[in-house]
């Protein structure tokens, strides 16, 4: 099947990424020759294990970690399902999370569907957002209570890019006494992360987000923290996640956070500005368009913006005439009928909030990418406010 | 991504009659910014009642869109007694289907038409009385009705996905299902149970198992001689025992499970199963 890869210009890296090359080179013998199983006895299985154990060293160095604190899982969600439950059934009497009103719908879900799973009643503090998508953080330290079993905050916000200050936010947590969950699935690879120096319980990472394959994720469990599996079954992962490891994707996990060390600067200035250079074109030549998230507290590949008085999935569907791939918050991409919960949490006016587009780069990005992004989408806009009854020229 | 037919891209890239019309003879102007879609449509209609040219501007999606734009297609060269018939269903159809999710834009557009005609005919629509059920979107019970009527709509889902209505806070779901219910003859309260299954106390699934024998199977089995009686109910077992004509009956296997089970699955759980108590 031929997907057009080499015609599209990709910029939902939020959504998922390109496998890198290297990462794809760096499975294959896993896909083919050495299809042993890591448990064996025998060599020929046994050298695969080696393999799954050199990964997850690059994996514990991307995030300062120690190996022995890695389990992989196979999603972003399993991590963010697994740490929150753990957390439950360690302090079965504790009935408290706190969460935030942004979160992935891995944790959200999650969250309100926890008395079906548990069979207990739980109290969850979602806390707000401002305008630019911020937390407060003495609304956050007066949700901490005696009951708190977990507290879950994302580090990056997959909508707008918004980081919130979780290691400032875990040292709270650690003077309560409470477990700190992360879902890092948007930052890990893209900001620098160092878990010696912060005391964040569980973090998650998710394989696709970071130019390694889907089907494969991590959750990062500090050393001494109280543990209960999700999968129970054989001895793998130390008897913390059964099931036979998946382990040409955990290969490919290994070398793309390798490639991501590698690439943070590249990331952190070069994808950068090209980010700004595609946000403040595209703030400056369409009239009525905003940046939804802070300005500057943001992962440096992502910028969320609205359009006023277009709805979001005719501008996809345009851009999508040009190749162009990005996202939107508007109720209709969603088959919901309201906007995205990131949107109204920060009270972006329904005006705008149908009609917000997020792009979100990567380092395969081009510069000539951008420039073509910033000639189309004017006239997207302008049709679809030609059309739009809400629209009139003179603003 | 949705999966739209050729002409609804086509409408959707290349509408026709979009803007306004100079000094129309009717307007329809339906949906809100904060809805997520709006049409404003503007007719032009010559002395012996023929629509003659139609106009739209939509703020929408792409379903919105081509809606609004296949519509007036529809009802140029219409009298404006045939434009009143037009359902939702023709300007579905006329795109060659819309998503399920989407049916409520097709509703739109026929909104906006029968507004039109009204401020053309100088009345006032129906639709605007009635009590707001979803207050999200600003649905009336009226609307509703209609809809699962013109529709034949069976589910909160469904009314959700013609009307909208429930699409946001969720907090009048109760109230559609009972509208729903009150609407359609025949369906009973259990079939349009929450989607979330709930979880019956052995002492309900007794109560309601034996509620639908009473109701529909005893009548239908005496009519023939015979009967039935409840013996037990265990998890999801449920055994009976055939009276009357029916006990000895060739076919009465085929009687309790191609009628009495489906019955109890249908309206009770539907994973019973039921046997004979030999």
């Amino acid at each position: 099947m031929n997907c057009g890869s080499d015609k599209v210009i990709y910029m939902d890296n939020n959504a998922t990424t390109r496998i890198a090359p290297e990462v794809v080179d760096a499975m294959m013998p896993f896909l083919t020759d050495c299809y042993g199983n890591p448990s064996s006895m025998h060599t020929f299985g046994g050298q695969v294990g080696k393999s799954v154990e050199k990964a997850r060293i690059k994996i514990a160095d991307l995030i300062g970690a120690d190996p022995s604190e890695i389990v992989f899982t196979s999603c972003g969600t399993e991590s963010d399902s697994t740490a929150i439950l753990s957390a439950l059934q360690t302090f079965p009497e504790q009935r408290h999370l706190v969460t935030t009103r942004v979160e992935h719908p891995a944790v959200k879900s999650l969250c309100d569907s926890l008395t079906q799973l548990t069979g207990h009643k739980h109290r969850t503090t979602r806390l707000m957002v401002d305008s630019d998508g911020m937390l407060d953080m003495n609304s956050y330290r007066e949700a901490l209570s005696e009951d708190t079993a977990i507290i879950s905050i994302m580090w990056a916000n997959n909508e707008t890019g918004v980081i919130f200050p979780v290691e400032e936010m875990a040292a709270m947590a650690k003077e309560r006494d409470i477990l700190f969950h992360t879902d890092a699935v948007q930052a890990v690879g893209k900001i620098p992360i160092n878990m010696k120096k912060n005391q964040i319980d569980f973090l998650s990472i998710s394989g696709h987000k970071l130019h390694a394959p889907k089907g494969v994720g991590v959750l990062y469990v500090r050393k001494g923290t109280p543990f209960v599996p999700f999968l129970n079954g054989g001895h793998q992962e130390h008897g913390r996640r059964g099931g036979t490891e998946n382990v040409a994707s955990i290969i490919g996990l290994g070398r793309a956070c390798e490639l991501a060390a590698a690439t943070m600067e590249e990331e952190n200035t070069r994808v950068k500005a090209l980010r700004d250079r595609l946000e403040q074109g595209l703030l400056a030549s369409i009239p009525k368009s905003m940046l939804n998230g802070h300005p500057t507290e943001r992962l440096p590949n992502t910028t969320n913006i609205s359009f006023e008085f277009v709805e979001g999935e005719a501008i996809l569907l345009h851009m999508n005439r040009y190749n162009i791939c990005a996202s939107s918050g508007s109720a209709c991409t969603s088959g919901s009928l309201e906007p995205s919960h990131v949107m109204r949490a920060m009270g972006v006016p329904f005006t705008a909030a149908h009609g917000s587009i997020r792009f979100s780069l990567s380092v395969y990005n081009t510069e000539k990418e951008v420039d073509y992004v910033l000639e189309k989408m004017p006239a997207i806009i302008a049709d679809l406010r030609a059309m739009s009854p809400f629209w009139k020229d003179e603003e | 991504m949705w999966e739209y037919t050729d002409k609804v891209q086509q409408h959707f890239m290349d509408p026709h009659n979009v803007g306004e019309l100079k000094n129309p003879s009717g307007t329809g102007d339906v949906g809100s910014l904060s809805c997520g879609d709006a049409l404003k449509l503007t007719i032009k209609v010559d002395d012996s009642g023929i629509i003659t040219d139609a106009k739209f501007k939509t703020f929408g999606c792409a379903s919105a869109i081509a809606s609004s734009s296949v519509l007036t297609e529809i009802i140029k060269g219409m009298s404006i007694d045939e434009a009143a018939k037009l359902t939702n269903e023709d300007i579905a159809e006329a795109l060659g289907g819309l998503p399920k999710e989407k049916m409520h834009c097709s509703v739109m557009g026929r909104e906006a038409l029968e507004a039109a005609i009204a401020d053309f005919r100088g009345v006032i629509l129906p639709m605007a009385e009635g009590e707001v059920v979803c207050e999200c979107f600003g649905v009336t019970d009226l609307e509703i009705i209609r809809a699962i009527k013109e529709s034949d709509l069976r589910s909160v889902e469904e009314i959700t996905n013609f009307t909208k209505a429930g699409g946001g806070c969720g907090k009048c779901e109760d109230r559609l299902r009972e509208i729903l219910q009150q609407t359609v003859e025949g369906i009973t309260a259990d079939k349009v149970k929450p989607k979330k299954g709930q979880r019956m106390t052995t002492l309900q699934k007794i109560k309601k198992i034996e509620d639908v024998l009473e109701r529909e199977v005893k009548p239908t089995l005496r009519k023939d001689g015979g009967d039935i009686e409840l013996v037990d109910v265990d998890g999801d077992f449920v055994t009976v025992s055939l009276r009357g004509a029916c006990s000895g009956c060739q076919s009465s296997r085929t009687t309790l499970k191609e009628y009495v089970e489906k019955k109890l699955r249908e309206q009770v759980v539907d994973t019973l199963i039921v046997e004979e108590d030999k």
